[in-house]
């Protein structure tokens, strides 16, 4: 059996691997290889992926909500392939036509107050532009993050998150970028207290991080502490926005008006790279004073734009809203059925809409779990920065069957983890008796 | 996910979603009890009665047809009429059948997709959602694009009362802009559970040929035979008030007179003392043209009153003129005077005797309306018994009105605005469409041996009653409270122009949230 893509092919599927370990990144190939995940997406539709070996894989790990709307979405496709007959990336410098429609749209679809749009092509160039466009509004230079915060690898953003990431490339700047516990806002205040941070930057549930869910009031809190202390607040709704949560913006349930908010994943619709950051008035002052203050080629390409287009629209369908509740409603139940039945194993379900992050009682356990979900068809990662929680993503255009599936085979792939770190456990306890 | 195929015709990738969205809620809605069904029933049909007038002042000022008060009537007729006809009928709860040992549980079709016409408009939408929700189904409807406006408003009212009364959000749902590949796409898609379609002839046969459950019906054209036993007074009066009956619009109203020698002078001068005028024949052939220009109805007369009709083909009639007699001599279908007419035109043909008579009404089926209708004035059985057993129609209306007769208001049959035509009319049903239609049942069968016990089914319920908001709102998990209900904000969907109920949604988030936090 050999694997034809047109334009390239591979024999078999361990020549790939080898190849991808040769040319790419052998730490990566080997990982997943290693944790009994082999998988290389080949043909993908709607919630599936099918790996080379022809495997079924429901996914609900969509990238962190890349593949909000299933993968190659009919009407994304359709938008982005009819655009590739009048458009490309754009020219950047000049005013543009789809990158204006979009902004509109972007805009009057906003929490009120956020009046502009800056472009990037990925999530982190995004951060970037948030972090620089405050630091020029408030003429200060600290940003405020949280413990284990992740907002990507770029220059500035790498600097908010978790330090293995920046360490690495010796990237860490703790002095412009304080870290401080997630839920503790005396922890927030000590860091605002001297007025010298230009903004605290906040996913409104971290999904890295596991979701751990903002404290009642918390998020508020933070936002009231900005005001008090002058500093901006920028809500990176990445992974949390676009509906994922029953409203277009997860922020927008905690009843805040960000100073800045960055949406990037989900907005490309799964069908090319775009990223935007939504500046409110006193935030956007650059944008007159300096336009050409920060330039990104392919930031807000046409063709993104145009994806950017279809992805918001289908988004803000009252159609998408109501599916979203229901999908929520029927996963959240199921998965508190199956809870019911492994409580020692399965400790903890945190949910917003379908932002769902479920704990294990295993410093590892959802490593477990995925591996389990990989065996019966279905794959979910892990959170890298707390892997006893799966990251548990369930598309916002689920059909009633699909979710009805999933949830089946997680009640399997759940008990046989389970099941795996008892034996494990068992055959411990027997070794040291 | 959104449905296949990239190039879709412009709004057709959403109004699949609707459908999508709709199997959401038919899911949910299939879980109801008989009590939080009816519950939504009985709200949905007030909201539609109180607008019944509105509806019926906006449906004529939009479609040009028909008579506002006569709508009104048929919109009430629609809300209230239909729900107290169907009140006791439950098919919701299990039933039970000891003597067969059988149980049968109700299954719901799913999602409805429900075409609706021009001529009938809101009374129309009314019936099929109320059918639906009585059924626990789902609905969508695709409204006729000349009436779109008032049946696009009145469907939103009926999802919002629904929605209120605790229906699954999204149980009730409407095309904004029909158009027909979008029909065409809607009645393939394999969401769609069944097609109710009621319109023209080439509606019909899509739904037929969609690939999908369809229940649509063939046209009407209605012979009412008077025979010399008729009460002429009272028969005329019946016949005059259906015929101008919102202007002759619904399906079921009469289209040839058909009177015995005997009594016809007689009858005649009864009809114009109702209201009528008889054309004289070079009057008749001036209304024939006007009505069938190239032999053909034109369309743009449908619905409209026997004055701006004699008006149009130059024909003086006195201001209170309702009905339009036009006489001719033989049933035939070069005759168009024999054909379908939507409009308050009779046509009149004199025979020998009621034999005659009932071969006459044959002649006018097999024209056109197979399977449909007729109407007899008559106080002879054997004569009503012959005709009812010649004339090609399932439902015979003895010594009242068609318009309403047959759509079982004022008569023992089925309340509805679709009228089955049977095998003999090229339709999957032969009766009036009736809620019991969108529903099967799942038939649980035990052993006849006498050794196999049934048990008793009695008070097993599988349904769930239902309070609050279906779905309920997503709020995080970890504001749930203890008793495990989270605090739920009313929900918008409805949508387009929602900024301002999207807002008061957040505030009232923020007002829950906040005010979990202070306690």
């Amino acid at each position: 059996m050999s694997f034809d893509y047109g334009d390239f092919s591979f024999s078999s599927k361990a020549e790939m691997l080898e190849k991808s370990r040769d040319f790419w990144n052998p730490g990566k190939t080997d990982f997943w290889v290693e944790a009994g995940v082999p998988l290389v997406i080949d043909r993908r539709e709607g919630y599936y992926v099918y790996d080379m070996s022809g495997r079924r894989l429901l996914d609900v790990h969509l990238n962190g909500g890349t593949y909000n709307l299933g993968h190659r979405n009919p009407e994304v496709t359709a938008a982005v392939t009819a655009a590739m007959n009048h458009f490309d990336i754009g020219n950047h410098h000049f005013p543009s036509l789809a990158r204006t429609a979009l902004a509109e749209a972007l805009v009057t679809t906003a929490p009120e107050g956020l009046t502009k749009v800056v472009y990037g092509s990925g999530g982190g160039e995004a951060i970037d532009i948030a972090i620089k466009t405050a630091r020029h509004a408030t003429q200060k230079r600290k940003v405020v993050s949280i413990v284990k915060a992740y907002h990507g690898h770029t220059g500035l953003a790498v600097g908010t998150g978790d330090d293995r990431f920046s360490k690495l490339f010796l990237s860490d700047r703790p002095e412009e970028f304080p870290h401080v516990p997630f839920n503790d806002l005396d922890a927030m205040e000590q860091a605002l207290l001297g007025r010298d941070v230009a903004a605290v930057i906040m996913e409104t549930i971290p999904a890295t991080y596991g979701f751990p869910l903002p404290e009642p009031g918390y998020l508020e809190g933070v936002k009231r502490l900005c005001e008090r202390y002058d500093a901006l607040y920028i809500a990176d709704e990445v992974q949390t926005g676009l509906m994922r949560t029953g409203e277009l913006w997860a922020v927008t349930k905690h009843g805040i008006t960000p100073d800045i908010l960055v949406t990037g994943k989900g907005l490309s619709g799964g069908m090319y790279p775009i990223s935007a950051v939504l500046v409110s008035e006193r935030a956007a002052g650059w944008l007159t004073e300096d336009g050409f203050g920060h330039i990104s080629t392919f930031g807000g390409a046409e063709l993104g734009c145009i994806a950017g287009l279809k992805a918001l629209e289908v988004c803000n369908r009252p159609e998408t809203r109501s599916m979203v509740h229901y999908i929520s409603d029927l996963v959240g139940r199921g998965l508190r059925e199956v809870q019911a039945a492994y409580p020692d194993w399965f400790v903890g379900i945190r949910q917003n809409g379908v932002v769902m992050g479920l704990e294990f009682a295993h410093p590892e356990g959802a490593k477990y779990v995925m591996r389990h979900l990989y065996d019966n068809g279905v794959w979910a990662i892990f959170s890298t920065l707390d892997p006893r929680v799966l990251q548990f993503k369930p598309g916002i255009l689920m059909t009633p069957e699909l979710c009805e599936d999933l949830l089946d085979r997680a009640d399997v792939a759940i008990g046989r983890a389970w099941a795996e770190v008892r034996g494990a456990r068992g055959a411990r306890e027997r070794v040291s008796a | 996910m959104t449905g296949p195929g990239p190039e879709e015709a412009a709004g057709v990738p959403r109004a699949r979603q609707m459908l999508e969205r709709a199997r959401w809620a038919a899911r949910s809605f299939g879980r109801y009890d008989h009590d939080s069904v009816w519950r939504v029933v009985e709200a949905v049909a007030d909201v539609a009665e109180a607008k019944a007038q509105e509806y019926a002042e906006w449906a004529v000022r939009e479609t040009g047809f028909g008579v506002v008060e006569h709508k009104a009537v048929k919109n009430r007729l629609c809300s209230r009429g239909i729900v107290e006809a169907y009140r006791d009928e439950d098919l919701v709860s299990p039933r039970i059948d000891t003597s067969r040992k059988l149980v049968e549980v109700a299954r719901p079709a799913g999602v409805v997709l429900a075409l609706t016409p021009s001529t009938n408009p809101v009374s129309t939408v009314y019936v099929k959602v109320l059918f639906a929700l009585m059924t626990r189904n789902a609905v969508v409807v695709s409204p006729h694009p000349l009436a779109r406006q008032v049946c696009t408003d009145a469907a939103r009212a009926l999802a919002s009362a629904a929605e209120a009364a605790g229906a699954p959000c999204g149980v009730v749902q409407v095309v904004d802009e029909p158009s027909i590949p979008l029909i065409d796409a809607l009645m393939s898609d394999e969401r769609t559970d069944v097609i109710l379609a009621t319109g023209g002839v080439p509606v019909v046969r899509a739904a037929y040929s969609s690939g999908n459950p369809a229940i649509g019906v063939g046209p009407g054209n209605v012979p009412v035979l008077v025979d010399a036993t008729a009460d002429l007074r009272r028969a005329a009066e019946k016949l005059v008030t259906s015929k101008a009956f919102d202007n002759s619009v619904l399906c079921t109203n009469e289209s040839v007179l058909v009177v015995e020698d005997a009594v016809a002078d007689r009858f005649l001068r009864e009809l114009q003392r109702c209201g009528a005028h008889l054309l004289t024949p070079e009057e008749r052939d001036r209304v024939r043209e006007v009505l069938f220009p190239l032999a053909r109805f034109d369309t743009a007369l449908v619905g409209r009153s026997a004055v701006a009709i004699a008006e149009r083909a130059g024909v003086r009639v006195p201001p209170r003129t309702r009905v339009l007699l036009a006489p001719f001599d033989l049933v035939v279908d070069e005759e168009p005077l024999a054909r379908e007419k939507l409009c308050p035109v009779l046509g009149v043909v004199r025979v020998a005797s009621a034999a005659r008579g009932i071969r006459a009404a044959t002649a006018v089926l097999r024209i056109g309306g197979a399977g449909h209708s007729a109407v007899i004035h008559s106080s002879d059985p054997a004569t009503v018994m012959a005709y009812a057993a010649a004339v090609r129609v399932l439902r015979v209306v003895v010594n009242e009105g068609g318009s309403t007769g047959s759509a079982g208001f004022g008569t023992g049959l089925a309340p509805t605005m679709t009228i089955g035509t049977g095998f003999v009319g090229r339709s999957s049903l032969g009766e009036n469409l009736q809620p019991r239609h969108l529903v099967d049942w799942t038939r649980v069968a035990y052993s006849e041996d006498p050794s196999e016990v049934f048990p008793s089914f009695e008070g097993l319920q599988p349904w769930d009653s239902v309070a609050g908001p279906m779905p309920p709102y997503p709020v995080a998990s970890n504001l749930v409270t203890a008793a495990g209900a989270a605090p739920v904000p009313a929900a918008a969907y409805d949508d387009e122009g929602a900024p301002a109920l999207r807002d008061e949604i957040r505030r009232l988030i923020i007002e829950e949230l906040t005010s979990i936090v202070k306690g």
